[in-house]
């Protein structure tokens, strides 16, 4: 008991009531400033015009509240002596916790495939979801693919979303010109989304820094807008609908005779076709991130993360790095590709508005949330952002408003991404994760 | 000392470099010989990474010619080479004097990334590797022995899976050097490699560099300000003041010729008191012409 009241004595002690003062004085300030004008004033339509009406007091509580949120503050967390640990979490609990994420780490990767091999067959897993986790694993599949550029060559591609509608439309072109069929079409795109990347490329090569990313960001809006011009051959804003379904080994997702559910006796059910792109996206997300781990393995991987280290370090050794450069943009755009011409014969309909900067940007925003170059961020990430998009479809006006402060909020938290700790791809004796302070991060950032 | 072989390795002709109105490098000409330390010295801002630059492609010099021989009869000119050849084909290749490793790759990855072409041709464009044939698996496991070599012989095999930003400066300069020798040179370009060092260190890194030369049998060319480093070590001492050669020859001449005293030491008091007499008398007569 005695000891109890000296620690707060002793905590009073401490506290320097100037500072205080002053802070909060600060805080007063601001709060009156926000929502003084926010909360206090309402305009408000009436006969006539408008009319302003006060919420004085509701203003008063909220600043109270803050005010004395941030005293509480100071005289318990913030009046802890300079020594003593800064965390509420005893040391002991830590270390505990730490040992268990780290192996939480080790089969956080397999226990997350088994779930999404399991997740359609789950009784909780309705239409709804089912196209949720459509939806996240394509972006899976792009984050995967934008990480070769941005994670491990260290390129800032702001125009990603180029190669992706170049992958939509090329199936749907091929398609509506030559009828061709999805399994046809699927190697086609990603080639051809690969040779733009190589197009991309040559005029990015001798640029760095802030001039790549506009460059790149100019590349995805005249592949958009050129979609949207060229009325005759893509079909302008209209877009181009009734792209072909896929089959499986031949076997079409319809009603009757010869088809999928009658050729193996079931019913016939729509759900049939869905649980069929999900596993679709899924094989090609994962050979998306069995190609991308051997790459980084190999000398091609390590040197895109040397151009990543230090460019002129790569050409003293005899690097060629043009080719290092245009073999990551290809590599990731042919991902693009790929994923492209899925989201094309998922929606059966596309149109240049998919396209839009704003989906470069949740792409970018996917990788760098992750952590650069690791590709278990990008799963969570993928998973976070797209899934926090949808939990928080009811407050429609305030999702963006919710989006980007739960986003600057990990940013501050996590300034290199959610798993920021890089895996070496050789080793000698033992794999130790390198911590991200020493891993450059490249052009452009 | 020199190698029975007393060939040309490298051979700088008329080397000139113009920046704007600098001339950086003036009319260089000296020969860099097989199984040698050649020590490339001079006061700062005497030209010498400007020479390096230009012999590894990272400038195109103004005029001049710079040839690497091989023991084939083989003659690369490396003026008109893209600097990423130099290494590959050239097989020379080069440090910095501000270290640049790949600070976020272990030093063994930094090593492997030395021996990016060998690796490359196994792979098979990448393709071949991606499912994992035999051919690349072998080429994986010799690279990894080189490179163990030489973490072995520049003491880096503790350290072997650290990241290299991670290492002491002595270390990274270490690495540095085995990740250049990880290519396979026939020339190994060092600029200042003992800057920095503490005694102990720079004693190690001469011994290194000796090892590099007798066994290796490859040719070492260096710039250094450490003298302990240039006496204790060097075959060769090309001397650079002001973009031009002043000197050329073994240390013991180098340490005896009065150009290169001059340049590090300035001229002695009575040179610069008989220099300042002459000025006085000039200027004297001059005021006089003026009066009269």
């Amino acid at each position: 008991m005695t000891d109890v009241s000296q620690n707060t004595t002793g905590a009073f002690a401490r506290l320097d009531f100037g500072a205080i003062t002053k802070d909060l004085l600060v805080t007063l300030f601001l709060g009156l400033v926000i929502f003084g004008t926010t909360v206090g004033f309402k305009t408000k339509t009436s006969v006539g015009g408008l009319t302003i009406e006060t919420h004085m007091v509701t203003a008063a509580i909220l600043i109270a509240i803050i005010v004395g949120g941030r005293l509480v503050l100071w005289m318990t967390l913030w009046s802890r002596p300079a020594g003593q640990s800064k965390s509420i979490i005893p040391d002991g609990v830590k270390t505990a916790l730490s040992s268990k994420m780290g192996l939480l780490g080790k089969y956080f990767g397999p226990i997350m495939l088994v779930f999404a091999v399991m997740f359609p067959f789950l009784p909780t897993t309705d239409r709804y979801l089912l196209d949720l986790g459509i939806l996240v694993l394509t972006y899976v599949m792009l984050g995967w693919g934008l990480n070769i550029v941005v994670g491990l060559a260290g390129l800032l591609d702001l125009g990603y979303v180029a190669f992706y509608a170049i992958g939509a439309y090329s199936y749907a072109l091929l398609a509506h010109y030559f009828g061709f069929s999805f399994w046809v079409c699927l190697p086609l795109a990603g080639i051809l989304a690969a040779f733009w990347g190589l197009i991309l490329g040559f005029p990015v090569l001798r640029l760095r820094g802030d001039y790549l990313a506009i460059v790149t960001l100019a590349f995805g809006e005249i592949i958009r807008v050129v979609l949207l011009n060229w009325y005759q051959f893509t079909g302008g804003p209209d877009g181009l609908s009734g792209i072909p379904r896929p089959t499986f080994f031949g076997l079409a997702f319809k009603r009757g005779e010869g088809n999928f559910a009658d050729y193996f006796g079931l019913e016939y059910s729509t759900i049939h076709r869905i649980m069929f792109l999900y596993f679709l996206i899924l094989i090609l997300a994962l050979i998306t991130n069995f190609v991308t781990k051997r790459l980084r393995g190999l000398p091609i991987g390590r040197s895109w993360e040397a151009l990543r280290e230090d460019e002129i370090a790569c050409r003293s050794l005899g690097l060629n790095t043009t080719t290092i450069k245009l073999t990551a943009f290809a590599t990731g755009a042919m991902f693009a590709g790929f994923a492209g011409s899925f989201f094309a014969t998922r929606q059966g309909f596309i149109s240049p508005e998919s396209f839009t900067f704003i989906e470069s940007a949740l792409i970018l925003a996917i990788v760098v949330l992750g952590g650069l170059g690791s590709q278990m961020g990008v799963v969570i990430a993928s998973i976070a952002m797209i899934g926090g998009f949808e939990i928080f479809r009811e407050a429609e006006q305030f999702r963006m408003l919710i989006f980007g402060l739960s986003m600057v909020l990990i940013m501050v938290w996590r300034p290199r991404g959610l798993i920021s700790t890089r895996e070496p791809t050789i080793f000698l004796k033992e794999k130790k994760g390198v911590s991200s302070d020493m891993v450059a991060q490249g052009e452009g950032h | 000392m020199t190698n029975s072989n007393d060939t040309v390795l490298l051979s700088i002709e008329h080397l000139s470099m113009r920046f704007g109105g600098l001339l950086a490098v003036n009319d260089l000409s000296f020969d860099v010989k097989h199984g040698d330390i050649t020590a490339l010295i001079g006061p700062n801002g005497a030209g010498k990474t400007t020479v390096f630059n230009c012999i590894t492609g990272f400038y195109k010099p103004t005029v001049g010619r710079v040839t690497a021989h091989h023991e084939d009869g083989s003659k690369h000119l490396l003026e008109r080479m893209d600097d990423f050849k130099i290494p590959q084909v050239a097989k020379v290749v080069r440090t910095f004097q501000n270290i640049r490793l790949f600070g976020g790759m272990t030093v063994l990855e930094n090593l492997m990334v030395g021996q990016h072409h060998p690796l490359m041709e196994a792979s098979k464009f990448s393709i071949g590797g991606i499912f994992g044939i035999k051919g690349y698996r072998d080429a994986e496991k010799e690279a990894m022995e080189i490179a163990e070599y030489w973490m072995e012989k520049t003491g880096l095999t503790e350290r072997a899976d650290d990241a290299a930003a991670d290492l002491p400066y002595g270390e990274q300069r270490m690495l540095e050097i085995a990740r250049a020798m990880c290519t396979g040179p026939k020339l190994l370009c060092l600029d200042e490699p003992a800057a920095g060092l503490n005694p102990r260190e720079s004693d190690v890194l001469n011994k290194l560099l000796l090892f590099i030369r007798k066994e290796r049998d490859t040719g070492i060319l260096l710039i250094e300000h450490d003298m302990n480093v240039v006496m204790g070590i060097s075959d060769h001492i090309v001397v650079l003041d002001y973009g031009e050669k002043i000197a050329d020859g073994t240390p013991e001449e180098i340490r005896n010729d009065q150009k290169v005293i001059a340049a590090y030491l300035g001229v002695e008091d009575d040179e610069v008191d008989e220099a300042e007499e002459i000025i006085e008398a000039t200027s004297a007569g001059s005021a006089d012409k003026g009066a009269s």
